[in-house]
C-alpha cells in the first residue's frame, strides 16, 4: 500500500514537448512510471522519445486511460492546463510549475469545487511543488528519484528540495518511505497538510510521518490541530525559516486573516504542544524520527 | 512589488475609489504650483519613499498656503529620510505628494486580501481605523467584520452594502461607501493585487457635507501576475530597491540581503530558509538568502556566485544543493565559469546531493579550484563557520 500513486497509476504530462517536460518525462520513465501520453495542443499526433502525444487531456485520456497527469507548462497557462485536465476526468493532477499568478489559483480551487461537488474526487497536487513519488512503484514529479528507498515513512513538505533532504536521510537510517508529497509553496495548493496527514493515517504502510513547514499562513497550525485529534501514528515536524527576517513575504492584512500567526517559533510551538516532535536543524529530522519510533 | 504612495492613488483614482485632491512634485516650484492650482484650505507635503514611518522622521508636514508649501518641500526634497523601515542610513527623497488635508471626523479600517483557507478573496473592515489594525484583530477580533468573495461571480453588492451597514455609517454615506468597496475590489483584481489596505478610510468634511475617501492606502502586487501587469511593472522605482535584489532578479535569481559574512547560494526557498537556520545555530551569520531556483542556466548560476562574492561582508560561500529539477553539473559549471571572471580569495565550502551529483563532484574535482567539500547540511555549515575562525 501507499497513498494516491502506485505501480498501475497511468501518467499523463501535459507540457511534455518543452524542454523541462521532455527531461523530466524521461526521468519519470526511467523510475518506471507509466507515463501512456502528452498533452500539447498543435502537436497532436507527434510522439516524444516514444510517448504519444495529444492535442488534448480528453484524447489523451480516452486514448490512454491515464488517471493522473503532471502538469509542466509554463506559469501564464498553468490554470487553464488544470482546469483542463479536470474537467477531462483525471482524478489526481499534480502541477510543478512555479511562478502562478494566485487569482489563477484562486479560479482553479474555486472549478475544482464545483466539478467535486457533482463527481466526487479530483486532487490537485501543488502547484510549485517537486511532485508525489511511491519509491519502487511510481514517481510524478521532478524529485531524483535515487534517494528513495520503499518502506514505511510517509513525507509532506511545502518545500521541494528540503523534502529531499528529509528523504534522503529516511533512506540512510535505512527505513525508507511509504509516499513522499510535496504540497507546495504557494499561498493556495490543491492538497494540505491535513489532506496529505489524513492519508497517511488511513494508510496500512505508513507507520509515522514527517511534516515539512515554512513560515507564513496557518497550514501548519490546521495540521497540527489535526494531528492531535485524528492521528495515531507518530508525526515529525520541521518548520524553515526560524532565522528568516520578518515583513519580507507577509503584508499587514495576511497576519489579520491568521490572527498574527505566521512565525517559525510559533509554529514549533504550536506543532509541539499537538505531540509531533519537532527537529531543532534540518540535519536533523532523520534522528528526530529514528526518536519517537 | 512595492510602488510609491502617489502611483497608488493614482491607480485608485483611475479605478474611481474617492481620494483626496493632490498630484506628485519633483522640485519645490512645482509644489507649489500644485498647491495653487488645488486652492484648498490647509495643504499636505509628503516624502514619496517606500518605508512606513515617514511623519515622525520629517517627511511629512502641514501647510497654511502655497508659499508654505514650498518650504516644505524645499526642506523635504533632498533630505536622507531615517524611519524605522528605512535602516540608520535613510532614504533619499526624491518626490514629494502636494495634496488638500481635509478635516477628518471620523477614521475607519478597510482591507482585501487573498484568504488561504478559504482560496478566496476576502474584505475586512473596521471602525478602528487608523491604528495598528494588527493589535485590534488579535485583542477585539469582534471589531472587524468580513466578507468573502466567490470568484465565479466576484463581489456583490449587497456584499458592500453589509460592509457599509457594518461600518455604522451615516444614511448619506452608504451609497459612496458601497461604491468605493466596489471599485477597491475591481482595482484588486484587475491589477492582481495581493494586498490592498485603506487605513484610515476616512470620513472627511466636503463641501456639501461628509464625504468617504481612501485618505492612506499601501497596495501590494503577486509578482507572479507582473508578467500581464505591465502598467505595474512601469511603476517599479529602481532607487528603493537593493542593487543586488534588482541584478539578482533580472536574471531569475530569489535573492534577499542580509547582514552576515557567509554566502550562501542553495536551491529551493525551504532549504536557502534552512541552510540560513543552520548557520545561524553553528553559530555563523548568513550574508545573504539566495534562491536559484530550479531552471537557472549555467550563466544564471554564474551571475548568482559573482554576485554574492561582490558583498564585501561576505568572508565565506556555503554552496549548498539537493539537485532536482536544478542539476548538479550546472552549479558545477557555474561556478567555474565564476571564478574564471571573478577572484575567489574566500573559503568556498561545497555540498552537492541529488540530480546529476556525481557529474557536478567530479566537474569540480577535476578543476584546480580550491574548496572544501562537504557532505551534509550541518557539515557544510560547521565546515563554513570554522573556514572563517581559522
Amino acid at each position: 500500500m501507499s497513498i494516491l500513486v502506485d505501480k498501475n497509476t497511468k501518467v499523463i504530462v501535459q507540457g511534455l514537448t518543452g524542454r523541462a517536460g521532455q527531461f523530466h518525462a524521461q526521468q519519470c520513465v526511467a523510475y518506471g512510471t507509466q507515463i501512456v501520453g502528452g498533452v500539447t495542443p498543435g502537436k497532436g499526433g507527434l510522439s516524444v522519445d516514444g510517448i504519444p502525444v495529444f492535442d488534448t487531456v480528453e484524447a489523451a485520456r480516452i486514448a490512454t486511460g491515464a488517471d493522473a497527469s503532471m502538469v509542466y507548462v509554463p506559469a501564464a497557462f498553468s490554470a487553464d492546463a488544470v482546469m483542463e485536465a479536470a474537467k477531462a476526468g483525471i482524478r489526481l493532477i499534480i502541477c510543478i510549475t512555479e511562478g502562478i499568478p494566485v487569482l489563477d489559483m484562486v479560479k482553479v480551487k474555486r472549478y475544482l469545487e464545483g466539478l467535486n461537488s457533482d463527481r466526487g474526487e479530483i486532487r490537485l497536487i501543488g502547484p510549485n511543488c517537486p511532485g508525489i513519488i511511491t519509491p519502487g512503484q511510481c514517481k510524478i514529479g521532478i524529485m531524483p528519484g535515487y534517494i528513495h528507498q520503499p518502506g514505511k515513512i510517509g513525507i509532506v513538505s511545502r518545500s521541494g528540495t528540503l523534502t529531499y533532504e528529509a528523504v534522503h536521510q529516511v533512506t540512510q537510517l535505512g527505513l525508507g518511505q511509504s509516499t513522499c508529497v510535496g504540497i507546495g509553496g504557494d499561498p493556495i495548493n490543491g492538497t494540505s497538510f491535513v489532506d496529505t496527514l489524513a492519508l497517511f493515517e488511513a494508510d496500512e504502510d505508513t507507520e509515522a510521518a514527517i511534516m515539512i513547514g515554512e513560515i507564513g499562513g496557518t497550514a501548519e497550525e490546521e495540521a497540527a490541530d489535526f494531528v492531535k485529534r485524528e492521528v495515531s501514528k507518530p508525526v515529525v515536524g520541521f518548520i524553515a525559516g526560524q532565522t528568516a527576517p520578518k515583513g519580507k513575504r507577509m503584508g499587514h492584512a495576511g497576519a489579520i486573516i491568521s490572527g498574527g500567526k505566521g512565525t517559525a517559533a510559533e509554529k514549533i510551538e504550536v506543532l509541539q504542544a499537538a505531540g509531533i516532535a519537532v527537529a531543532k536543524s534540518p540535519a536533523e529530522m532523520g534522528q528526530t524520527l529514528a526518536g519517537v519510533l | 512589488m512595492n510602488i510609491h504612495e502617489y502611483q497608488a492613488k493614482e491607480i485608485l483614482a483611475s479605478f474611481g475609489v474617492a481620494i483626496p485632491r493632490g498630484k506628485v512634485a519633483k522640485t519645490p516650484a512645482e509644489a507649489e504650483e500644485i498647491a495653487v492650482e488645488l486652492d484648498a484650505d490647509l495643504y499636505v507635503v509628503k516624502a514619496q519613499i517606500h518605508a512606513g514611518g515617514r511623519g515622525k522622521g520629517g517627511g511629512v508636514k502641514l501647510a497654511k498656503n502655497p508659499t508654505e508649501v514650498k518650504t516644505h518641500a524645499e526642506e523635504i526634497l533632498g533630505m536622507q529620510l531615517v524611519t524605522h523601515q528605512t535602516g540608520p542610513e535613510g532614504k533619499l527623497v526624491r518626490k514629494v505628494l502636494v495634496a488638500e488635508a481635509s478635516e477628518i471626523e471620523n477614521e475607519l479600517y478597510l482591507g482585501m486580501v487573498i484568504d488561504r483557507g478559504t482560496s478566496r478573496i476576502t474584505l475586512m473592515a473596521s471602525q478602528e481605523g487608523g491604528v495598528d489594525i494588527e493589535k485590534v484583530a488579535a485583542e477585539t477580533p469582534d471589531k472587524i467584520i468580513k466578507q468573502t468573495v466567490d470568484p465565479t461571480v466576484g463581489l456583490q453588492d449587497f456584499q458592500a452594502r453589509q460592509l457599509a451597514f457594518g461600518l455604522n455609517l451615516s444614511a448619506e454615506l452608504i451609497r459612496p461607501t458601497t461604491k468605493l468597496i466596489s471599485n477597491l475590489y475591481q482595482t484588486f483584481v484587475a491589477c492582481d493585487c495581493s494586498l490592498v489596505e485603506i487605513n484610515p478610510l476616512a470620513i472627511v468634511a466636503g463641501k456639501e457635507g461628509s464625504e468617504i475617501i481612501a485618505l492612506d492606502s499601501k497596495i501590494n502586487f503577486d509578482d507572479n501576475a507582473l508578467y500581464r501587469q505591465t502598467k505595474i511593472e512601469a511603476l517599479r522605482d529602481e532607487h528603493e530597491e537593493d542593487a543586488r535584489e534588482l541584478e539578482a532578479k533580472a536574471s531569475g535569481l530569489s535573492y534577499i540581503s542580509l547582514d552576515g559574512n557567509i554566502g550562501c547560494m542553495v536551491n529551493g526557498a525551504g532549504l536557502a530558509m534552512s541552510t540560513m537556520d543552520v548557520i545561524k545555530l553553528h553559530g555563523g551569520e548568513p550574508a545573504n538568502f539566495l534562491d536559484v531556483g530550479g531552471s537557472a542556466t549555467t550563466e544564471a548560476v554564474a551571475h548568482a556566485f559573482r554576485l554574492i562574492l561582490s558583498d564585501s561582508k561576505v568572508e565565506a560561500v556555503l554552496v549548498n544543493i539537493f539537485g532536482g529539477i536544478m542539476k548538479c553539473d550546472t552549479i558545477a559549471n557555474g561556478i567555474l565559469e565564476a571564478v574564471k571572471q571573478v577572484n575567489l580569495n574566500v573559503p568556498l565550502v561545497v555540498r552537492l546531493e541529488g540530480t546529476n551529483v556525481e557529474l557536478g563532484r567530479q566537474i569540480l574535482s577535476q578543476s584546480s579550484l580550491d574548496l572544501i567539500t562537504a557532505d551534509s547540511l550541518s557539515d557544510a555549515a560547521e565546515k563554513t563557520v570554522r573556514a572563517i575562525s581559522a
